[in-house]
């Protein structure tokens, strides 16, 4: 399918983008790939949750305005970023433009549901051969519901899952418990030190308890964490966003005209 | 009692000294959790009782007034004598009134929430009086000089040889036994004595009916029955949300509270009472304490839906790995966060923060309060009444300043990761708390707009 017509702007927040270079590129290329058209506005910065969730909502102000100026021009904003997105999606908002920004708010899509929800992909030719532990990031999943939540009683589903299950040569471990938090937080990780490192150390056990040679999330702060962790326990075990799994491809199944 | 007097996460640092202890902690939290998730997910209607459960109490939380006076005049007439406190010392003098008019310097209490919240017990040692809590596990931290670290599980955060320790200095148990038949056995006789000879009992209230005037308590090991059935005087105490309107919305909360606790279809007893027997007094204290106050407050009074299952607590990846203690609140836990800054906004500014919004909270609670966003709403309103450190304001208004502006947030960011790159021990280093147990991200000559300028613009 073709998806060229729609406008797409790439929100690559700010830790990414200073820190994380190659999930911005594996993002970008994977939604090329997905057949779309993308554009990175360059006066975006951050999406304001380290303000708001510090307590400090009425700082974000800058923060809006910039994304507001950045992305209202676009059909869909896409990141690959749960806890931002549900950030924006929750909180956005800019003095004067009440019902703009709430439209806005609507337009921000966290990449797997971009790709399951509106790309609705049937497969991707990905190649990544290694026992995969996935860590759902909370916002993501709970706030966002890109998978079914442990706590209630309700139908499983798994859209990271399903992508993943779609990749050759990937073998999904399973985990003690696949839906606890790894402890970021944002401030908390370093406000709440001990807690936020034994809670990244439990969930690095669980992987490793399983075997996995790589955790992935579609999360890259809660990666960022648990990579922390494993490096400085010198660990073989390596974080991988979601993104780099999904682009480490030759081809797209989707995007091939047919012969 | 003692008490603690760190913040949450200096608490919570000297909590995680013990490693192994930490992970055992964690692990019969989990276990607690996990039993919960079994038994709710044998009821298909599971998520219908929840919503019906949150619904009541809204219609509660919208009808307060006028169903406590309906409670007030049912119980009156079924011979309960109704007493009203605006606050803890008020409730803990009423209390101290009913025993003093008594000639009473002994009393049972089975377990209450609210009475820990009042401080009682202090108050009436203070005065002379011999409380005895029947409770096992709120009897065993009573022993300990310690306030409960869990509100279903008082001494969860105890091991079966700290118990048998315990038991060995002041119920003359064998020195090392830490068999739990025979703990429990010893725990019964001692407590068997105090039931018969108290003429005063006090117990807590899950719910209180409004159309007819009576209440239930519910516990595992029958003590709150125990108590009032054999004390010349019965005192309940409940704040004033405990209300709920019919007999027949009992049904829902039964089924959801044990089941959301400990994976129970229902306590051991729910004990309804009604009227006094004969010869017997029976006394009712409905306290405010601060509800009113949280009542009024938009955006937290959902706050007082909560009938104290403690389910937040067992799923809190927080809670499991800082223990109960480590909330200075009577109530700790995801639960407590949200209902201790209505109590003294500048001791408990802390607790919102003592969370990483994970949300689990909110999905494991039987009356769906939205714990996580109440937390964030907390965190809103701490800020703006003065109640974080300034060290914290200025590094946010910082932060906030650089990513304001786009150019500087680019000159900052490429600065920084050459200082990271060239001069590591810059960050790397016990002033960054970060790099104390994790090592920082690496990093890269370009950020991802350098990338994406260089390759994709020219």
């Amino acid at each position: 399918m073709n998806y060229s017509h729609l406008k797409i702007g790439l929100f690559i927040p700010c830790y990414v983008d200073q820190f994380y270079p190659q999930v911005g590129i594996a993002t970008l290329e994977l939604l090329e790939k997905l057949g779309c058209t993308v554009s990175f506005p360059l006066n975006q910065t951050c999406c304001g949750q380290p303000m708001a969730n510090s307590g400090f909502e009425h700082l974000t102000t800058g923060c809006n305005n910039l994304f507001y100026d950045s992305f209202s021009g676009f059909d869909y904003v896409v990141s690959p970023s749960g806890s931002c997105v549900l950030h924006i999606k929750e909180h956005l908002k800019v003095e004067d433009k009440p019902s703009e920004s709430k439209i806005l708010r609507k337009k921000v899509y966290e990449l797997v549901e971009f790709i399951t929800d509106v790309l609705k992909i049937d497969s991707i030719e990905a190649d990544f051969p290694h026992r995969v532990g996935l860590h759902q990031g909370c916002h993501g999943q709970r706030g966002l519901h890109l998978s079914q939540m442990s706590e209630l009683n309700a139908p499983a589903f798994s859209k990271p899952e399903t992508l993943l299950r779609k990749v050759h040569g990937l073998e999904l471990v399973d985990l003690d418990r696949k839906d606890e938090c790894c402890g970021f937080g944002g401030t908390f990780c370093v406000s709440e030190e001990a807690v936020s490192v034994k809670m990244g150390k439990d969930r690095v056990s669980d992987h490793i308890r399983h075997n996995a040679e790589y955790i992935t999330g579609s999360d890259v702060s809660c990666l960022m964490h648990l990579e922390g962790i494993l490096k400085r326990r010198n660990s073989t075990v390596q974080v991988r966003h979601i993104a780099e799994i999904l682009n480490s491809s030759i081809s797209v199944k989707t995007v091939v005209p047919a012969l | 009692m003692s008490t603690v007097t760190k913040d949450h996460a200096g608490a919570s640092e000297v909590f995680n000294e013990d490693e192994p202890y930490v992970n055992w902690h964690d692990e019969t939290l989990w276990f607690v959790r996990t039993k919960r998730d079994k038994s709710s997910k044998q009821l298909p209607e599971w998520e219908e009782l929840r919503e019906s459960a949150s619904q009541i109490k809204h219609y509660v939380l919208s009808h307060m007034d006028g169903l406590l006076q309906t409670f007030e005049q049912k119980a009156k007439e079924n011979g309960i004598h109704v007493h009203w406190a605006s606050d803890g010392p008020e409730h803990n003098e009423i209390v101290l009134g009913l025993l003093k008019q008594h000639n009473i310097d002994k009393m049972v209490k089975s377990k209450s929430m609210l009475t820990e919240e009042c401080h009682m017990n202090e108050f009436l040692i203070k005065n002379g009086i011999d409380v005895i809590d029947s409770d096992l596990g709120e009897r065993i931290v009573q022993l300990r000089n310690e306030p409960p670290s869990h509100i279903v599980l008082p001494a969860i955060h105890l091991k079966k040889k700290d118990i048998g320790d315990l038991f060995h200095e002041h119920l003359g148990t064998e020195a090392g036994a830490t068999d739990p038949q025979y703990l429990t056995e010893a725990a019964r006789q001692h407590l068997r004595d105090k039931f018969l000879t108290r003429r005063a009992a006090l117990t807590g209230v899950n719910f209180a009916v409004a159309e007819t005037g009576s209440f239930v308590v519910s516990t595992n090991e029958g003590n709150a029955d125990m108590g009032a059935h054999l004390a010349d005087i019965h005192i309940a105490s409940m704040g004033f949300e405990k209300i709920i309107p019919k007999q027949e919305h009992l049904g829902v909360f039964l089924r959801l509270l044990a089941r959301s606790a400990t994976g129970q279809p229902i306590t051991t007893y729910s004990s309804h009472f009604k009227t006094p027997r004969e010869g017997q007094e029976m006394h009712l204290i409905i306290v405010d304490n601060g509800r009113s106050t949280q009542l009024g407050r938009e955006d937290f009074r959902n706050s007082l839906k909560c009938i104290r299952c403690g389910a937040c607590m067992n799923t809190c990846p927080v809670y499991r790995r800082s223990g109960g203690h480590s909330y200075h609140n009577a109530v700790a836990g995801p639960i407590g966060s949200i209902l201790a800054p209505n109590l003294d906004m500048t001791k408990n500014a802390d607790l919102p923060f003592a969370s990483t919004l994970c949300g689990s909270c909110s999905n494991v609670c039987p009356v769906k309060i939205d714990i996580h966003d109440q937390l964030y709403k907390w965190r809103q309103v701490l800020v703006k009444g003065g109640h974080v450190p300034k060290g914290k304001e200025i590094g946010i208004k910082a932060m906030s300043m650089v990513l304001s502006q786009p150019r500087f947030y680019q000159w900052s960011g490429k600065l920084g990761r050459s200082v990271m790159r060239a001069m590591p021990f810059v960050v790397n280093n016990s002033l960054n708390p970060w790099y104390k147990q994790r090592d920082m991200p690496e990093p890269p000559q370009e950020s991802f707009r350098d990338w994406y300028v260089r390759n994709r613009r020219e």
